[in-house]
């Protein structure tokens, strides 16, 4: 990501190593530069705290006692550090499950979508393809105008899909801008002769696609296929509207039952037992946003990798 | 797709290479002789668009129907504009119009600057380390959920044990009640979202900043420009033309505001400003199942909302040259 970003000015300065070494070379920067400068370095240090620390609070709430939370002890460290909300978390059922669920719709609705994306984006990108602008046209218009919610329910509805795990992966399937990012990779970074060699050598469309193009595109595919996964982990939305039973719950409606509804509905019967998690309610609160944050908070960082690239093309000529 | 039409089949049929004298219709007999395997490709996902996104669309007739489950979509009974008048005549119509646009018009002025002021001091920082630590950081809260997000706004500003009120208390002041009081609220939703977002919407122009000839910098070194004069000479024409996009697509959504946030951060207390057309939408159509008067009330906003990005579109291409089409 860097790369792209640094190799115009910073070329000149990272050659140096030392920042001595370098004044000769450059007009010497005024006092209002550099003050300049040492308020930037200020403002951006304050900008990083200002993103860090609610991320620290909870972090760090989360691995204090029960009794320290619940009291409101902590600020940015730990207090009487201790695992008790993560092994809670372990021990209930309604979370696990969500747990679980959350991976199914993730992983299939990543499947899903990346498929269809590359499906529609890949002829979109080849000259051949005739119709392309039409088609494209289509798609780019479900941007601007949708049927909205009442409409897509009812469809959702006729189908059957109603209260069933498809409901999670198909109505949102492919996102728009995913498709555009897609085919103007495939447009910039498939020649057109590498299409026509392979036809020449009587190599199918498909087969084309499959061993020639997908692998010289795997950057892209890896970032498209993070977006779905990190999108369909996060999403509730659609589990709120289409999904009745409890057991097919994604992690993130069970969580805002729990955290924002405030309804902790397990069905537990043992008064000791519900005793006990009044007390560390708050704790879990803590803990449960961390464990379900904890799987795209380590996807990102390979996203933002690439990702910078992605959204430059697709915003300067998508 | 269109079957190809049966023209000049004569001079199609040998199909010469390079002969640039083909017809419409022998064009497309051409490409989908050579190429069906990618006309067999677009099936699923045109399937896709036409169920999910078109067939919706078609839907959209019960606006102006009383729907009802028995005669299904087309039998129901048409009533005209009945379900868009009853909506102009309920007494909170002017308190959603008013919510929805105070809300969003202050989320896009408060989101729109913050990134390219972000962008242009990263871009101004030469250890790469402190920019690359600053950068992931920042960028970091998109990827959170709403649901968290929103459920750390609230463990936070809670009355009694949020961080935000013991905050407060150090210095001996009492906490107002932030989440129970609804002049709050709209704060709360933007800043929170200037939180969540800035950092990427940062990355864009700093794609678009990266962009920008090196030769400037070169000449307004030599010509004495100081870096605040380098920042407002070249950086800022640079970016120009992105943030341009950027606002209309912003402006141009404002009738479009999420509605999951929104849902997520409402109560009882703060539902005066907080209850915007979504959310109407969503508590007429699936919490009180009248389906007609929802679809007229979200087609309503749909169209309004189509009506403003055509019109900021064009007002954008006036003043700057640039638009989205």
């Amino acid at each position: 990501m860097v790369t792209t970003l640094r190799t115009r000015r910073d070329t000149q300065d990272d050659a140096v190593p030392s920042a001595v070494a370098q004044q000769p070379r450059r007009i010497k920067e005024s006092p209002v530069d550099r003050v300049f400068l040492i308020a930037v370095y200020i403002l951006l240090a304050v900008a990083l705290i200002i993103v860090i620390a609610p991320l620290l609070y909870i972090l760090s709430s989360s691995l204090s006692s029960p009794a320290a939370v619940s009291s409101g002890q902590v600020y940015l460290w730990p207090v009487d550090f201790s695992t008790a909300g993560y092994q809670a978390l372990l021990g209930n059922q309604q979370i696990i499950s969500g747990y679980v669920n959350s991976l199914i719709y993730a992983i299939a609705g990543t499947l899903i979508s990346t498929t269809l994306t590359i499906m529609i984006a890949y002829p979109l990108s080849r000259k051949e393809f005739m119709g392309r602008n039409v088609i494209m046209a289509l798609v780019l218009f479900t941007m601007l105008f949708q049927g909205g919610l009442i409409p897509l329910y009812m469809v959702v509805q006729n189908l059957g899909m109603l209260d069933t795990r498809w409901s999670m992966v198909l109505p949102q399937a492919v996102a728009v801008w995913q498709v555009i990012i897609a085919r103007t990779y495939f447009r910039t970074a498939i020649p057109d002769e590498l299409a026509e060699a392979a036809e020449i050598d009587g190599c199918g469309d498909l087969r084309f696609l499959w061993s020639v193009v997908l692998p010289l595109a795997k950057p892209m595919v890896a970032v498209i296929a993070l977006m779905y996964g990190i999108f369909q982990w996060n999403a509730y939305f659609d589990a709120l509207i289409y999904l009745k039973s409890p057991d097919l719950y994604p992690l993130q409606l069970v969580l805002r039952n729990v955290l924002i509804l405030n309804t902790q509905t397990t069905g537990v019967t043992d008064v000791a037992l519900q005793m006990e998690r009044e007390r560390m309610a708050d704790l879990l609160k803590y803990s449960l946003i961390v464990v379900a944050s904890i799987p795209v908070l380590l996807i990102y960082p390979f996203v933002a990798r690439y990702f910078t690239k992605g959204v430059m093309i697709g915003a300067i000529k998508g | 797709m269109r079957p190809p039409q049966t023209s000049d089949v004569t001079v199609a049929e040998p199909a010469p290479a390079g002969v640039n004298r083909h017809t419409v219709g022998a064009r497309w007999k051409r490409s989908l002789r050579r190429h069906w395997q990618l006309y067999l490709l677009v099936i699923p996902p045109l399937a896709y668009f036409f169920i999910f996104k078109y067939v919706p669309m078609s839907y959209l007739v019960i606006a102006f129907k009383q729907y009802n489950v028995v005669d299904g979509t087309w039998g129901s009974p048409w009533v005209g504009w009945q379900n868009f008048e009853s909506f102009f005549r309920n007494p909170a119509f002017w308190t959603l119009i008013k919510n929805t646009f105070i809300l969003s018009g202050y989320a896009v002025l408060a989101s729109f600057p913050l990134p390219i002021i972000l962008a242009l001091m990263l871009n101004e920082v030469r250890h790469r380390f402190f920019r690359k630590t600053v950068q992931m950081v920042t960028y970091a809260p998109y990827f959170i959920s709403t649901v968290v997000i929103v459920s750390m706004i609230i463990l936070m500003l809670a009355p009694r044990l949020g961080i935000v009120n013991k905050t407060f208390g150090l210095f001996g002041i009492a906490a107002p009640d932030l989440l129970g009081n609804p002049d709050y609220f709209r704060h709360i939703y933007v800043w929170s979202d200037v939180w969540q977002t800035t950092g990427y919407a940062a990355v864009i122009y700093l794609a678009a900043l990266s962009a920008v000839d090196p030769g400037l910098y070169e000449s307004a070194k030599v010509d004495g420009a100081s870096r605040i004069r380098r920042i407002w000479h070249v950086d800022i024409p640079g970016i120009l033309p992105v943030a341009m996009i950027i606002l209309i697509l912003s402006v141009g959504n404002i009738m479009a505001i999420g509605f999951e946030k929104v849902y997520l951060l409402q109560n009882p207390l703060n539902l005066a400003q907080s209850e915007i057309i979504a959310t109407y939408v969503y508590k007429t159509g699936l919490l009180n199942a009248d389906f007609s008067l929802a679809t007229a009330i979200g087609l309503f906003n749909s169209v309004i909302n189509v009506i403003l990005l055509v019109l900021v579109n064009a007002v954008a291409k006036r003043l700057s040259g640039s638009g989205l089409w």
